[in-house]
């Protein structure tokens, strides 16, 4: 049991060093990838074009359930104008970036993993290597960067959906006034401190994500159970790793 | 060893390599000249395959030399090692083409990687790449739509793309009917005499390799156990060579794995 779990946590000591050296890796051969920007703009496409449509559908239904669950809430106070601000605060501060994490994590980290994987699985990233062309700068490289762009962008798309949602069913259903939803929320909303904190989430996010998800297909034991074990791993990890970092990130910089 | 009065473009001397305690080679001397065309043989886990990503640089010898084109490929840094690269091709057991790219692609990664060509020569080359292994009427499909036989030679068109002065084979004939077999096996000859190349072959072929190939090598348990010329092979009395090459079921290679005496395990406890 005891010897189990030594076992444990040397490996996982082990697999931190590995992804370390391999962020390393990515940064120092990232040059390469970009002089050929094609590479990058095809990653973003299938990592943030692609994941567009469950983006802007959930971050809708988010905005949402805050319009109501924030309306039943604030009308209790007789505050209900203040819905906007609500609906926004929570957004940009929070769901945007960690729920747009999230799904990217589970659409476009799996997909990466997948890739990577079975490109190594089918020898495709040995012959590459063999043909000179190192798989990190052509393979890994475009997809860390495509994934790393994307997600500060779809987290913004999420959040603006979800503003919008927030009005759908504040001022649209429900009748709470227009001019004091977006108002209070216009007074409210701080561009640096509210909405570029958010930005700066969703960055790091990305840059977890997106770490994972590459490293995890990049070091995948090449079999079909092995495939299937790092995607599984990069979606629980990634979880782990939003979660863990929006606490480190919040208690930083909304300290009140 | 016969050589073709050419130079020495693949030398290992003594190389020996090991995973941690687990010895998978020892001793291994091998020579490949320019003009070439070499196999080597050996049962599943004798080390085939290692010695070919030694002399590819995949892996590094625990002891010994392993030479290509002069240069000592366990002292090359990544650059020179990708240098020394260029000038190799390899075919992978299932061809390994990349999936989200066509056959033109496949053929021409190469190219549009490190040569720096106007478009239209890009693609005359690639046709004649593909001209070469018959399947330029296939440059538009992609590798899922190919069989076992097709893929492995559009990966033969991609190996030489850059015409290499050194072509390895890992198992080229493995899962192939037997047309595609001799063609595979033909295409290998004639493109190694037309490029003036060197290949080594991994195989288990060996009717296939002994009508194609210069020399062979055996290898078993992580040593080379014989070696010559097909015809030397053909009449060889090595008991190992005869095995193989008759593929009988026992012999140097038992067929029985090693276990305590059946009668003792019979009658003893169940042990899972």
């Amino acid at each position: 049991m005891i010897r189990k779990l030594g076992a444990m946590v040397i490996d996982g000591v082990w697999r931190l060093g590995f992804a370390s050296r391999f962020l390393f890796l990515l940064l120092r051969y990232s040059g390469q990838s970009f002089l050929r920007l094609h590479l990058t703009l095809r990653e973003i496409y299938f990592s943030g074009v692609l994941s567009l449509l469950i983006i802007l559908v959930s971050g809708l239904f988010v905005g949402l359930v805050l319009g109501l669950q924030g309306y039943e809430t604030l009308q209790r106070y007789g505050s209900s104008e203040a819905l906007g601000v609500l609906v926004a605060l929570s957004l940009t501060r929070e769901l945007g970036p960690v729920v747009a994490g999230l799904l990217f994590a589970s659409r476009a980290g799996s997909a990466v993993t997948a890739e990577i994987g079975l490109m190594k699985v089918t020898e495709q990233l040995k012959a590459m290597d063999m043909m000179a062309v190192n798989p990190i700068a052509r393979v890994a490289a475009p997809r860390f960067w495509g994934g790393v762009i994307s997600m500060p962008i779809l987290a913004a798309l999420f959040s603006a959906m979800g503003i919008l949602g927030g009005w759908l069913i504040g001022v649209a259903f429900i009748g709470v006034d227009d001019g004091a939803f977006w108002s209070q929320m216009q007074a409210a909303v701080d561009i640096r401190y509210d909405i570029l904190n958010g930005v700066i989430k969703s960055f790091v996010f990305g840059v977890a994500v997106s770490l994972i998800a590459v490293f995890e297909g990049y070091d995948c034991v090449p079999t079909a159970e092995g495939v299937s074990r790092a995607i599984t791993r990069t979606v629980v990890s990634s979880a782990l790793a939003i979660l863990a970092l929006d606490f480190v990130l919040t208690s930083f910089m909304f300290r009140g | 060893m016969a050589n073709s009065g050419q130079e020495a473009l693949v030398d290992l001397r003594q190389v020996r390599f090991a995973y941690g305690d687990r010895e998978i080679l020892s001793g291994i001397d091998l020579t490949v000249h320019r003009g070439q065309v070499v196999a080597i043989m050996g049962g599943s886990g004798c080390g085939k395959t290692t010695l070919l990503r030694l002399i590819g640089g995949q892996l590094k010898a625990s002891a010994g030399t392993v030479q290509v084109a002069g240069q000592d490929i366990g002292g090359l840094n990544t650059a020179q090692l990708y240098a020394l690269r260029r000038r190799m091709g390899m075919l992978f057991q299932f061809g390994a083409l990349f999936t989200d790219m066509s056959v033109f692609d496949n053929v021409a990664f190469p190219l549009r990687e490190h040569a720096r060509l106007p478009d239209a020569m890009l693609r005359d080359l690639v046709l004649m790449k593909l001209q070469a292994v018959g399947l330029r009427g296939g440059h538009a499909l992609m590798p899922s739509e190919l069989s076992g036989g097709m893929a492995r030679r559009v990966a033969l068109a991609r190996a030489i793309a850059l015409d290499p002065m050194l072509i390895m084979y890992d198992e080229p004939f493995a899962g192939l009917d037997p047309i595609s077999l001799g063609v595979v096996g033909q295409l290998i000859r004639r493109l190694n005499d037309a490029l003036g190349a060197a290949s080594i072959m991994v195989t288990h072929d060996v009717s296939e390799s002994l009508s194609i190939v210069d020399y062979v090598y055996f290898v078993s348990d992580g040593r080379i156990v014989a070696k010559g010329t097909p015809d030397e092979i053909r009449a060889s009395k090595d008991d190992f060579v005869h095995q193989f090459v008759n593929a009988e079921p026992d012999g140097p290679v038992p067929f029985h794995m090693k276990a305590a005496p059946i009668g003792e395990m019979l009658m003893g406890e169940v042990k899972r």
